[in-house]
């Protein structure tokens, strides 16, 4: 078994690193309408944020930013977004996911409900991505026993 | 044997290369996966998607408006996969109820 090590400058670094890389991962889910990107990767690079200060911190530090019992939920939340937009529309009288349809505030064109309903989609498939990375890398530390 | 291994691998980037030079030009208006009709003359669907996202969806990035909005139930069952993927390693991976057991016994 191996045993792990508290280093100051290894935390410090990460914790210098991450709050940008998470900045970057937003950025990339909401521009993702104009630039390459989108939910996945932006997803991947939320995790990464985390996962950095999971690796440099361990146990300890890790509980404080996102705790492990909060990942499930979390998942089920953006797969919940994703199907509740698409059962949205349905009920408003369209096809599943027919953003048309879905009941914004105001009077708004068919183009632009369109492009609300993809952001807020990416923005599940983000937290849902962001999730489980998180989920997997806790539950393979859980099952090798150590950190 | 291990200059064979070379020798196929050198076959193998020169047939690549080969290759790529018949490749069309990137961004070629009159390429074959850009026209209106097939070869067997049907209609080519993406041709739609490349006039028609900007109107339909009020955004620039075409590749966003295919997996968000015509292609939208493909990608949440990439979400579903991604999200069973994550249940099964909480079941495989995961050892601690098996543990208490066998302190308890």
């Amino acid at each position: 078994m191996r045993r792990q090590y508290d280093s100051p400058i290894v935390l410090l670094g990460a914790r210098l690193l991450s709050p940008y890389i998470m900045l970057f991962g937003w950025y990339v889910i909401i521009h993702g309408h104009y630039s390459p990107g989108g939910g996945f990767q932006g997803g991947a690079l939320l995790a990464a944020s985390v996962l950095l200060i999971r690796v440099a911190g361990g146990k300890r530090v890790s509980r404080l930013q996102i705790a492990e019992f909060a990942t499930t939920p979390l998942a089920v939340v953006g797969v919940v977004i994703y199907f509740a937009t698409g059962l949205v529309a349905m009920a408003m009288g369209g096809y599943f996911l027919d953003y048309e349809m879905l009941p914004f505030p105001g009077d708004m064109e068919a183009s632009m409900l369109r492009y609300y309903g993809i952001l807020i989609i990416e923005v599940g498939i983000g937290l849902a991505v962001m999730a489980i990375l998180i989920m997997i890398y806790d539950n393979m530390v859980r099952g090798e026993d150590y950190a | 044997m291990k200059a064979l291994k070379i020798l196929v691998l050198v076959l193998f980037a020169a047939v690549l290369i080969y290759a790529s030079s018949g490749l069309p030009n990137r961004g070629d208006a009159d390429n074959l996966m850009h026209a209106d009709r097939s070869v067997i003359n049907t209609t080519v669907k993406g041709s739609y998607f490349i006039k028609n996202a900007y109107r339909d969806a009020a955004t620039p990035n075409m590749v966003t408006v295919v997996l968000g909005d015509y292609r939208s139930i493909d990608t949440f069952g990439e979400q579903v996969v991604i999200y069973t993927a994550g249940l099964i390693t909480l079941l495989v991976l995961r050892r601690t109820r098996r543990l208490k057991k066998e302190i308890k016994s």
